[in-house]
């Protein structure tokens, strides 16, 4: 378990002020200066040597990513536009370091502009984060009076200007070309890829995406060191991460944990584990709802990291746990989540304007057993014309927690058929 | 996608109050000169503050005036983003977050208590005091189930509530009482019910950690002491940055 030293979240429950002097009290905003005196290139080296990647959901190498930014800046600003608007179901570790550890956020605001020689930032916070946004405001308010940030921000000769926007309820938002749609003042439509944002991103100029974790973790990692954060997880998978797990456990929560964690301890350590215990468990969503579920014969050893969620066809995402125990109905979960999106398909491209309705309408006749079996294949076939046949990653966020329950539940779906055949009600079986 | 259209019946006319034209300004100043447009979101969000929680087309006039866009690019934004009301709503617009984490956890009794107390969905009760929806995840999964209520107090998360809880929520809010928002159990909260198992080490806080740094880890050695000086120029980018992955 990881100790509370090392600990990057120290005031993740908000049980301590969020404010400028007790965040300083806590470590923040310490060396910000000497780290800047050090150069972009160090900073860069420094995040790339962590280890860390991107804590949004895609992993991908955070240090890797800033250093695809233009090393000079001519005729284009370059941005940095920081990813808030959390929304991927089973989701809340942003809003807690927004509004509890909010300085943290700031300070790696300027330190990633920094390094990318940007000297403007905007953060995109979801809309219905409003006393997130209220709290997040007033910590930026803070670092601008306190010098922090603003012209020649912490005396460094750098200017940085951080701004605070927001949406207004809409899940595609959280991909970052959606993001920089709706920043522009437009619909949230994913934009084609390339040219990439580090080429041309907000206003066309060159411009990173990053999640409110990645960013604010950067600083601990420039005091602690490198090698200590690399320290924790398996090679690859470095780093301590913040989990949220939610569902069917006995005290859900959000904790920070140290990578690769096995799913069982982080539960029964944190969350009191599986309600009724872990033989009572059915299933578990390990990485927010867009991965594929695993069956508890899996959960008893995965490791919660990048690569062993990868092995089981799974991901591990946000780190969002979302726990099913045996009382749940796995085709009405599963159902429930095809409904979320449809709902928030952009509708730009077809197979997932379309797809993500039929599958829901499949599903929902499913939930009472009025399907033909072959129906099943013809889902699973389905959603793999829609995965990887869309603009952005959403078409395939839709596809993986049917496929998942396919692979692993199938039988769940066949039972529900065959009971509606006989004529038996279906949630009389169910609840068995 | 959800099909979302304007309200049959619209007022005249819209006008922001002095403190939303004073929030409008300021939103406005965050963006690049020539880039007004991206306060769309911000000013349409205060236009439906000021239009009594919904909003309205002549509202959506007015912000498109502000900010020189066409009014159908406006529309296009109320009507993409959920969060834009577009028919009237009651005095406290209740939310109930109903996807799978707060399923799992019950929020389809929230919904049943909404559909009993106020009525229909989308629909503002008889004594015009609540509305109720159901909304897609937000963002509270480990104080599931929770609502969001919009109301002249702000826009807060009711959270870690039941049948009960839920019925005392509406009780309190028709009567006109204050009600605390954040969990509604003996949570703090996202910390496990019963108190927090980490961040129990008393170093995090005594100020230790303020201490400047002896050295700062990896740093060049000409520069393993912070520097005193603070004139760091933006480096000069050297050559090409290493090739990937380097330093893993």
């Amino acid at each position: 378990m990881l100790d509370d030293k090392d600990r990057i979240f120290t005031n993740l429950y908000g049980l301590h002020d969020p404010g400028l002097e007790a965040a300083k009290k806590r470590g923040a905003w310490n060396g910000t200066k000497d780290f800047m005196a050090l150069g972009d290139d160090w900073i860069v080296e420094q995040i790339k040597a962590s280890g860390l990647r991107g804590r949004g959901g895609a992993g991908f190498p955070t240090g890797l990513k800033w250093s695809f930014m233009p090393k000079e800046v001519k005729d284009r600003p370059h941005y940095l536009v920081v990813n808030a608007d959390e929304s991927e179901p089973g989701t809340c570790k942003d809003r807690d370091i927004m509004r509890h550890d909010p300085h943290l956020l700031v300070e790696g605001c300027l330190i990633a502009s920094f390094a990318m020689r940007a000297n403007a930032c905007y953060i995109y916070l979801r809309g219905e984060y409003i006393d997130e946004r209220i709290a997040l405001q007033k910590a930026i308010d803070e670092a601008y009076a306190a010098k922090l940030i603003g012209k020649n921000a912490c005396g460094s000769g750098f200017d940085f200007d951080l701004y605070l926007h927001h949406g207004a309820g809409a899940y595609i938002c959280g991909e970052e070309t959606a993001l920089l749609e709706s920043l522009e003042g437009k619909k949230g439509q994913p934009r084609l890829k390339p040219p990439f944002p580090a080429n041309a991103g907000l206003y066309g100029c060159p411009t990173t995406v990053n999640n409110v974790e990645s960013i604010a973790v950067a600083p601990t990692i420039l005091r602690r060191g490198a090698g200590w954060f690399a320290s924790f997880g398996r090679p690859g998978n470095a780093g301590t991460k913040v989990f949220c797990i939610s569902g069917h456990v006995n005290t859900p929560c959000n904790v920070e944990e140290e990578m690769s964690i096995p799913l069982k301890t982080l539960i029964e350590k944190h969350a009191g584990g599986v309600i009724g215990g872990w033989d009572n468990l059915k299933a578990i969503i390990p990485g927010g709802s867009s991965v594929p579920c695993l069956p508890k014969d899996i959960c008893d050893d995965v490791l919660m990291d990048f690569d062993a969620l990868k092995e089981h066809k799974s991901g591990l995402g946000t780190a969002a746990v979302i726990v099913m125990d045996q009382s749940t109905d796995m085709v009405r979960a599963i159902t429930r989540l095809a409904y979320f999106y449809k709902h928030e398909s952009c509708g730009q491209c077809t197979p997932c304007r379309e797809g993500t309705g039929w599958m829901w309408r499949v599903l929902t006749r499913m939930c009472e057993g009025k399907a033909e079996m072959a129906e099943i294949d013809m889902l699973l076939d389905v959603s793999q014309e829609i995965e990887g046949h869309t603009i952005c990653a959403l078409g395939d966020a839709a596809a993986w927690p049917v496929q998942g329950l396919i692979r692993h539940f199938r039988h769940e779906i066949e039972d529900k058929i065959n009971t509606y055949r006989a004529g038996k009600s279906v949630h009389a079986v169910a609840a068995e | 996608m959800s099909g979302r259209h304007l309200a049959k019946e619209q007022p005249d006319s819209f006008a922001f109050s002095k403190a939303g034209e004073k929030e409008a300004k300021y939103w406005i100043a965050k963006y690049p000169k020539g880039k007004e447009r991206s306060a769309v979101i911000p000013l349409l969000w205060i236009a439906q503050k000021d239009n009594g929680g919904w909003l309205s087309e002549p509202a959506m006039r007015v912000v498109a005036e502000r900010l020189g866009m066409a009014p159908i690019r406006v529309l296009e934004v109320a009507t993409f983003y959920t969060m834009f009301k577009l028919e009237p709503v009651g005095e406290h617009l209740i939310q109930v977050c109903g996807t799978t984490p707060c399923m799992l956890r019950g929020s389809e009794k929230l919904i049943k208590v909404c559909k009993k107390r106020i009525g229909e969905k989308n629909t503002i009760s008889a004594d015009g005091k609540f509305t109720w929806e159901e909304v897609e995840c937000l963002g509270a999964c480990v104080n599931a189930p929770m609502v969001q209520i919009s109301n002249a107090s702000g826009d807060h998360y009711y959270e870690d509530l039941d049948e009960a809880s839920m019925e005392k929520l509406l009780d309190d809010l028709a009567a006109g009482r204050n009600v605390k928002a954040g969990p509604q159990n003996d949570r703090h909260t996202s910390e496990p019910l019963g108190g927090a198992q980490t961040l129990s080490d008393k170093s995090l806080y005594n100020g230790s950690r303020a201490k400047p740094l002896k050295s700062i880890p990896n740093a060049p050695k000409a520069a393993k002491k912070p520097a005193k000086k603070g004139v760091a120029k933006k480096a000069a980018p050297k050559k090409a940055a290493p090739k990937k992955g380097a330093g893993k």
